[in-house]
């Protein structure tokens, strides 16, 4: 396997190094769908910046990331375009190894569940086969590499690619300590490892805590929390988590925000901002309960609803959870609005540039054009992830109680969600 | 016979006569300057030169140079924030001098007034369009079109409004208004308003289109002349040139219009002083604005002068003939799941021996090869004219000119031979036995919510030009089909290609003008058109012609393709 995807990098490393070399690059690096004020590879320039000079880089309303992007740029920050391109390559790679371990995962599973006879007897449609998983690593690490979203992020040298790549890590080294879990010389490295990476990860949107909570549930001890505050001096990561939480910036993105808290009033701006930020951390608890057996599926979805309802999204953050969409294969059949919902996801990618065309350069729309094609993107990205959580829990259900469902009085039944 | 008759020497003449780059007329800079500094303004000139990518036949240029003047006339007490601009584009020949001694005599009576609040800027371009871009681009410090200017010297602060002079004599019966500028955009309503306001003050006549206000709209010739002068602006909005030097003032958001003195067999003709007037009244009309003009409507259709049509009304119809590409997709969609869910029955119950993959997998490994193919034809007609042209003169005794439209039209053609050699070593692989139309389906599928997409980002851009394209289009692509009388659908798709539908636009314009031509003519005018098309592309950044070769014909070719799908 390891031919075809290396076959795979050189053609991303391509693609990704002939469009840094063309007139797009620059054209590319200011879109607002690509880069946000938390992402912006010029504030990090101007960050650097700041730092030789002496000065705090935190002490202007600019540079809003973590120190470790501050101490990673500063040796390399010549070779900025290889060290994003090796960021994707890495991130593709993490994937294709978690992914092919939660293959084996799944496989020795459902070979226990079907020893213990848990599964209805006329389910045989319904199980995966080792031949039908074999190329789904590679599926996903095309899915990644290849997505217009991350070659965009790419050549735009947004830091939501190193975003992208920590948590490809922490989930490769949750699922291989899944995997391993009474191999206790690896339990402290992974600690370490994931220490840092719920220091980058808990990171300037604050918002992707919630990501602890699947760790939680394959029994992976955080004694990173404590890791978590020695690595990071304090207050420079409050400046950061303060700024992703109250929103103070409102460029227009790909998110929910902007357009709310520039026609709100001072007053109300704290009720709102706490409604806002609540709808990330809110469903971490209820989707645990119900996913608890489901880690993995779990982490997809709180990565999509991070990547929905965070306050500075970019594409970059949809690449990653549209990378998960090859593990989830058997589950097409039971997806019930995907044509459409697709359709709504590309037409809505094409018109983001056409409409802030016409708003900032033509100056014949305003922003509640820009803002309509913002929110239907984001109700299609909703309604992709409910389908698919519908699915999942469809196949579960059939799984168990067999596939052609009859009611008391042997007629056909239909399944429905309460 | 002669020494013209000979296509060898004709194309060595040429050669000649473009590089001795001798201006059979320059504008006579030395004295404008004179001129306008003993007016009283303050006096500037900027040099432009360009090296067009072929040589234009129409306006007879190949490395243009030139100079443009210009002389400000400073507020006398505020602070040069804002300006106006009256611009008059002179060309190769002193077909605009009318309108130069108008602007000059218009210049020395403002120069007397008290009441101005901003800078008045009085502009002379030479080389009409390619100095007035040269001009803005230095105005606002970008480099847009690769023109090579000098700096300007003297600036006036932000335009608020422009208008374009063109005069050809020193009496006109009617000012002629033209609103459609680059790409299709247009000025903002209130300065049409404001030029008809003032042309009913002055009792100056006012056409729109070359075509005067119908008079009543009770009877059937009011509402059919309105249709007419509809469907010209459509055509002149769809086209995307700059028909004056306002359109590429808008492309900077200056809110910009074109007035033309026509002299025609009128008993009642106006002199300058009439003219002059109308644009007194306007210049001091706009001297008055507080903010940009952004009161009324950006995008509008006009009937007549003086009513408009407005983008609620004519964006539904737009709608619903991509509601129509929708729909057929959608339908496209079911067909495919139902053959599908109808393949996996029989296959159930031994288990998955034979492992369908899902739909998407199919349809997307066998898809890949037909868009690559297209997108590279189109690649190759958005490239290859150009770049190849110094090849092609070499080759064969045509003028540069020439072989770029010959090669665009090469190009062209040769796509249409390509559908029998895309898809046979395809056929095989996908699953054929059971449902040999899945291929063809899923094709059609993802072409058609391609079309769909490309005609909504046109339509929201530029209205007329995508509603054009669907007209003609939708319903061709709505019908492709392998099976059926295939002679017709082919006629019907060939029918409605860009290519078709730009030459078909030329005799329906020139036939709504009256003028209607002849076929040779009109091929004439269409090769023409074509090398138009190429070189506002390369000078002005107009975008018809990359959208025609990279968007819709490798969206059109997939059509054929599916026509052609065995």
């Amino acid at each position: 396997m390891a031919a075809p995807l290396a076959l795979v990098l050189v053609v991303a490393v391509t693609v990704r190094a002939a469009l840094f070399r063309s007139s797009l690059a620059e054209f590319i690096s200011e879109r607002v769908e690509v880069v946000s004020p938390l992402s912006s590879w010029k504030r990090v320039v101007e960050g650097l910046s700041l730092l030789d000079l002496g000065v705090s880089p935190y002490s202007g309303a600019v540079f809003h990331e973590t120190p470790l992007i501050i101490y990673l740029f500063h040796f390399l920050i010549d070779y900025a375009e290889l060290v994003f391109m090796i960021t994707d390559a890495l991130t593709a790679i993490a994937l294709y190894f978690a992914i092919q371990d939660f293959n084996k995962v799944v496989f020795k599973k459902q070979k226990l569940l079907l020893e213990l006879d848990q599964y209805a007897p006329d389910v045989a449609e319904l199980i995966r086969t080792p031949m039908e998983m074999r190329y789904i690593p590679l599926k996903v690490a095309l899915f990644y590499l290849l997505n217009p979203y991350t070659i965009l992020s790419c050549v735009a040298k947004s830091t939501c690619a190193i975003n992208n790549t920590l948590i490809a890590f922490f989930i490769l080294t949750t699922i291989k300590a899944a995997v391993h879990t009474c191999e206790n010389e690896e339990q402290g490295l992974l600690d370490l490892f994931l220490g840092v990476c719920h220091d980058v990860c808990g990171k300037p949107s604050g918002n992707r805590l919630p990501l602890l909570l699947p760790s939680q549930l394959l029994g992976f001890h955080p004694r990173s929390l404590w890791l978590y505050c020695w690595v990071s001096p304090d207050f420079k990561l409050s400046c950061a988590v303060k700024e992703g939480l109250s929103v103070p910036d409102l460029t227009p993105n790909i998110g929910l925000f902007w357009y709310f808290f520039a026609e709100m009033f001072e007053h109300f701006s704290l009720f709102f901002v706490c409604v806002f930020q609540i709808n990330v951390f809110f469903y971490t608890i209820p989707l645990a309960i119900k996913l608890k057996e489901h880690p993995i599926f779990f982490m997809f979805i709180q990565i999509a609803i991070i990547a929905i309802f965070k306050s500075y999204p970019t594409v970059g953050d949809v690449a990653l959870y549209m990378a998960f969409f090859p593990v989830w294969n058997h589950l097409y059949r039971f997806l019930r609005n995907i044509f459409v919902l697709t359709c709504i996801i590309i037409v809505c990618s094409l018109l983001f540039p056409v409409l802030w065309h016409l708003w900032i350069y033509a100056g014949s729309a305003n922003s509640n054009f820009f803002y309509a094609i913002t929110l239907t993107f984001n109700v299609g990205q909703i309604l992709l992830i409910s389908d698919y959580f519908y699915a999942f829990l469809r196949r579960e259900y059939y799984l168990t109680h067999g596939l052609y469902l009859t009611a008391k009085d042997g007629t056909e039944a239909m399944l429905v969600l309460k | 016979m002669g020494l013209l008759s000979d296509p060898v020497r004709r194309r060595a003449l040429a050669r000649l006569v473009l590089r001795l780059n001798a201006p059979l007329w320059a504008l006579p800079v030395a004295w404008l300057e004179r001129t306008m500094r003993s007016v009283g303004l303050e006096v500037y000139t900027q040099s432009f030169s360009r090296k067009l990518p072929f040589p234009d036949e129409t306006h007879e240029r190949y490395m243009v140079s030139g100079t443009n003047v210009y002389g400000i006339l400073r507020a006398p007490r505020a602070a040069s924030t804002e300006s106006l601009v009256l611009t008059v584009p002179c060309g190769s020949d002193s077909t605009n001098s009318q309108a130069v001694g108008l602007l000059l005599a218009l210049a020395a009576h403002f120069r007397g007034q008290i009441y101005w609040a901003k800078d008045i800027i009085f502009l002379v371009t030479e080389h009409d369009l390619l100095g007035t871009e040269a001009w803005l681009e230095a105005y606002h410090d970008v480099n847009v079109t690769g023109m090579q200017s000098s700096p300007l010297q003297g600036r006036a602060g932000a335009i608020q409004a422009a208008v374009a002079l063109e005069l050809s004599s020193d009496v006109v019966t009617s000012l002629d208004v033209a609103v459609e500028g680059l790409n299709g955009q247009l000025p903002n309503l209130d300065l049409l308003n404001l030029f008809q306001t003032f042309c009913q003050k002055g009792g100056l006549l006012c056409t729109l289109q070359g075509k005067l206000q119908p008079q009543d709209w009770t009877s059937l010739d009011g509402p059919l002349q309105g249709l007419q002068t509809l469907l010209l602006m459509v055509l002149r909005q769809a086209s995307g040139r700059p028909h004056g030097s306002h359109g590429l003032f808008l492309r900077y958001r200056v809110e910009a219009l074109t007035l033309r003195g026509i002299n025609s067999f009128r008993q009642y003709k106006y002199d300058l002083v009439a003219v002059g007037k109308a644009l007194e009244g306007m210049f001091r009309k706009l001297n008055h604005l507080l903010e940009r003009l952004h009161q009324s409507f950006f995008l509008y259709l006009l009937p007549a002068l003086s009513r408009f049509v407005s983008i609620g009304l004519y964006m539904p119809a737009a709608g619903f003939l991509l509601l129509v590409l929708g729909l057929k997709a959608l339908e496209l969609w079911m067909q495919l799941h139902e053959a599908e869910v109808g393949l996996e029955e029989p296959g159930g119950a031994p288990g998955p021996s034979v492992p369908l993959p899902p739909s998407q997998g199919v349809g997307l490994a066998s898809l890949v090869a037909p868009l690559l193919i297209s997108q590279a034809m189109g690649l190759a007609l958005y490239v290859l004219p150009v770049l190849g042209q110094h090849v092609a003169t070499q080759h064969f005794p045509v003028a540069e000119a020439e072989a770029v439209v010959l090669t665009l039209l090469a190009i062209y053609a040769a796509g249409l031979a390509l559908p029998h050699n895309t898809h046979r070593p395809l056929s095989c692989r996908v699953v054929s036995t059971q449902a040999p139309d899945r291929g063809w389906m899923a094709l059609k599928l993802v072409a058609l919510i391609y079309l769909a997409l490309q005609l909504g980002c046109i339509a929201l851009t530029n209205f007329s030009l995508g509603f054009l394209l669907a007209t003609t289009m939708v319903p061709a692509a709505a019908l492709a089909k392998p099976h059926g009388p295939r002679t017709l659908y082919a006629a019907l798709l060939v029918l409605t290609s860009p290519a078709a539908t730009l030459l078909g636009s030329l005799f329906l314009w020139r036939e709504l003008q009256e003028a209607p031509l002849s076929l040779a003519e009109g091929w004439q005018l269409f090769l023409a058109a074509l090398a138009q098309g190429v070189l506002e592309h390369h000078t002005y950044g107009a975008l018809l012609f990359p959208l025609l070769s990279l968007g819709l014909y490798p969206c059109w070719l997939l059509f054929w393709n599916v026509l052609f799908w065995k």
